[in-house]
């Protein structure tokens, strides 16, 4: 994975590219189609808000895997530790003590004027002083050591069934890369997750009952939900079969009452509970932030996360970090203008056509401006939003992404991608899954890999050594030394100059 | 000053309920100048209490009833002692810092209207401001003796001739919150607004920080701040934040609430 438009060769993913080389392309369609008919059948299916067909939509899925060398993911993990680590050393800290504003480290307006603080449950201390169970940290790549993050997830990070689901097709569709490539599994992540819930139960509880909760099947990833639900062997629920009783949570079953010591929510903190946050909310649970206070249950996100990866929050990672963790920052983020500051702001404005421009509190690739590809008019629209409310928006610079080959309609072509690996937070400590969500702007030259927006996935390899490839398929390895990251096609030189791509959902 | 409450909050239900969870905000707490001498929450049925504590410090009650039930009474009494302190509040559990409290909220946003109101009374160093904020918000609407409309905000509330005192509470907290001086509003007991000896809601006022003082309970419908006359209960962003009763039922029908409700002071 070469610095875009320079090109730099991967030599040691030859394999990669004899296996692109031997198998042709015809063959490589076939395979993509018939992983893509599963999914379909499987009902890996997403909403596009304001699309009245929207159920029907898969994400498109590319055959070609990304890999990831050991000694590379061994950086990387130790730098998404670092970072997973400060994220909940932060939220122990502002809804408790607020050290970090005594420190002088952020300006406090920022913290209780934004929205993403939530009063209501200041002042609990969840279970195991653990917030950020599972955390999904958006990842671009520059350079062969040139990681950046671009955005933490903190709150209901989704995407982890693609990252199975993903590699279950590549298993069953192309055998022989495991030959030849010492591929970490992944399969592991649903007993990893089981053990984290179970480990963050309230103290005393010796066989933690955990449950997932959906908003229902009308949510765009209940998939997952219930994908996950099934694949750690405990029920999927909604709302109307919980009850809260004396501070406890029950769930409704044939057979009575079952005590619920650890909820998997995928509901967002708004519509957690009426009684506390929104009280028109249909999909919440009376009664569970009084269950939640009083200790009686673990909440999986903690509610109130929104405040730890807020855009307007993400500039102040690196500082955030240094002053929980006392080092610097192992993964730097992306350069950023906070528009609430007047100096930023004027850069900001006086360069939109040139930068990316997202609503501290958007999401999903909504609310953002990419400059490089909008039209004058829209360019407008959001000088006159950005003048009108600059605290809102926040603006970083076009990077040359990293490319890796992926399956067009004229053969194998360079697209760019990120990646959101997963990370487990327990009582027993913080864990990095070997592997992660791969996302390709399908578009040739988009920088935009949402999958609201043209984006597909594509399996993530992490090796457990340094790709030297076993087997027969080393000795074909020759001309590839020289090649970029895909072996077939240069990369195009515009791959430099771009905004990075959108957000998370 | 001796201070008698008694609140009687009467659900009834067109079909019974299979089950009832409220959260009640109804237990005043000791501060300097309030001093809590008895206090009783009582349910007409068979229900379970759970005492906590929610984010902006205030006591927290759950309550938790089974069904069959057509209705339900809360009632809420005891005595309270309170000492002058010309508004000031000493004492009081303070979680969250004052800064919080200058975030708008969709009851308590100032529109263009109210900005430019604020603007042209609120004159002068903080204090004096609020004080003038105060007075001209009392002057500006006739008191509304009747029950506040539910989820009305600061914004609908000014453009009507008369309002609640949740609403004159909620105007005033937009207007000082969109001067820069954080503002909250508080729920509690005070007869100083009584059309006659009972009321159909328990008050609401408003505090507003000034350095220096700390917080200051401003109360609109008098255009006064508050006095001894007054048992202090929760606090939050909004009347909503702060409401004596959060409920949620399990069941199908309509809810017709009824409020019964007394402050005394001793010896009159």
């Amino acid at each position: 994975m070469g610095q875009a438009g320079s090109t730099v060769a991967r030599p040691e993913l030859a394999a990669l590219g004899a296996w692109i080389d031997e198998t042709p392309d015809a063959e490589l369609r076939r395979r993509q189609q018939s992983a893509e008919a599963t999914f379909r059948q499987l009902g890996i299916t997403f909403a596009v808000y304001g699309d009245s067909d929207a159920s029907e939509r898969i994400i498109p899925f590319d055959i070609v895997p990304r890999v990831f060398l050991a000694d590379e993911w061994a950086r990387l993990s130790a730098g998404l530790v670092q970072r997973v680590e400060a994220i909940n050393a932060f939220l122990v800290d502002i809804y408790g003590e607020r050290k970090i504003l005594d420190a002088g480290v952020l300006p406090p307006d920022l913290i209780f004027g934004n929205a993403q603080f939530r009063p209501e449950i200041a002042g609990i201390r969840p279970p195991h002083d653990i917030w950020a169970h599972i955390c999904g940290i958006d990842l671009v790549r520059t350079g062969p050591d040139d990681f950046f993050v671009l955005e933490d997830n903190a709150r209901t990070p989704s995407g982890v069934s693609y990252m199975l689901e993903n590699r279950e097709a590549m298993l069953r569709l192309c055998p022989e890369l495991f030959r030849d490539f010492r591929v970490a599994a992944v399969d592991s992540y649903p007993d990893r997750l089981l053990e984290t819930m179970k480990s963050v139960a309230p103290e005393g509880v010796a066989a933690p009952v955990c449950v997932v909760l959906t908003p229902g099947h009308y949510n765009s990833a209940y998939y997952e939900h219930s994908f996950l639900a099934d694949s750690m062997g405990v029920e999927l629920v909604e709302a109307a079969d919980l009850v809260v009783d004396d501070d406890v949570v029950w769930m409704r079953t044939i057979a009575g009452r079952v005590k619920v010591d650890v909820i998997y929510r995928r509901i967002d903190d708004d519509y957690l509970d009426p009684l506390v946050f929104r009280p028109d909310s249909m999909l919440g649970v009376p009664g569970l932030i009084a269950a939640y206070a009083a200790g009686n249950v673990a909440l999986i996100n903690a509610p109130g996360n929104g405040i730890a990866d807020d855009k307007a929050i993400y500039s102040y990672m690196p500082e955030i970090v240094r002053f929980y963790s006392g080092g610097e920052a192992k993964l730097p983020n992306v350069e950023t203008w906070r528009c609430r500051e007047p100096q930023a702001l004027k850069y900001v404005l006086d360069n939109l056509k040139d930068v990316v421009v997202k609503l501290v509190d958007g999401s999903g690739g909504y609310g953002m401006l990419v400059g490089p590809t909008a039209t004058k008019a829209e360019i407008e629209t959001f000088r006159a939003a950005l003048i009108a409310k600059p605290h809102r928006y926040i603006a970083q610079p076009t990077l040359a992404l990293s490319t890796v080959p992926t399956l067009a309609d004229a053969g194998l072509a360079p697209r760019h991608v990120d990646f959101r690996p997963f990370v487990l937070t327990g009582s027993k400590g913080v864990q990095v899954v070997p592997g992660g969500l791969t996302r390709v702007a399908l578009k040739e030259g988009s920088l935009v890999v949402n999958s609201s927006q043209g984006g597909g996935t594509k399996d993530s390899f992490v090796l457990m050594d340094n790709g030297a490839a076993r087997g027969q398929r080393q000795s074909q390895g020759q001309s590839q030394a020289l090649r970029p990251e895909l072996p077939l096609h240069h990369l195009p030189e515009e791959a430099n100059g771009r905004p990075p791509p959108a957000g998370a959902e | 000053m001796r201070l008698i409450v008694d609140h009687r909050t009467t659900y009834r239900f067109t079909a019974p309920q299979a089950r009832l969870i409220q959260l009640l905000r109804v237990n005043p707490e000791d501060t300097h100048d309030q001093s809590v001498a008895s206090w009783n929450v009582h349910v007409d049925c068979d229900a379970r209490f759970r005492r906590g504590r929610d984010g902006f410090g205030n006591s927290t009650t759950m309550l938790y009833v089974d069904g069959p039930v057509d209705s339900i009474e809360i009632t809420v009494s005891g005595e309270v002692l309170t000492n002058p302190s010309n508004g000031i509040v000493h004492g009081a559990h303070e979680p969250l810092p004052p800064a919080l409290f200058l975030r708008e909220t969709v009851l308590t946003m100032a529109d263009l209207d109210m900005r430019d109101f604020a603007r042209d009374v609120g004159l002068g160093e903080p204090l004096a401001a609020l004080h003038a904020l105060n007075g001209a918000v009392h002057r500006r609407f006739a008191l509304d003796h009747g029950r506040p409309a539910a989820g009305q905000s600061a914004a609908t509330a000014f453009q009507h001739p008369t309002a609640t005192p949740r609403d004159l509470a909620q105007m005033f907290i937009a207007a000082a919150r969109s001067l820069g001086i954080p503002a909250r509003y508080v729920s509690g007991y005070s007869p100083a607004c009584f059309g006659d000896d009972a009321s159909p809601a328990p008050h609401g006022w408003a505090e507003a920080h000034v350095i220096g003082l700390g917080w200051v309970a401003f109360d609109s419908c008098t255009g006064l701040c508050a006095d001894e006359a007054y048992v202090r209960v929760a606090v939050a962003l909004d009347s909503a934040g702060a409401a004596p009763v959060a409920g949620s039922r399990l069941g199908e029908g309509e809810e017709a609430l009824d409020v019964d409700l007394h402050v005394d002071r001793a010896g009159q």
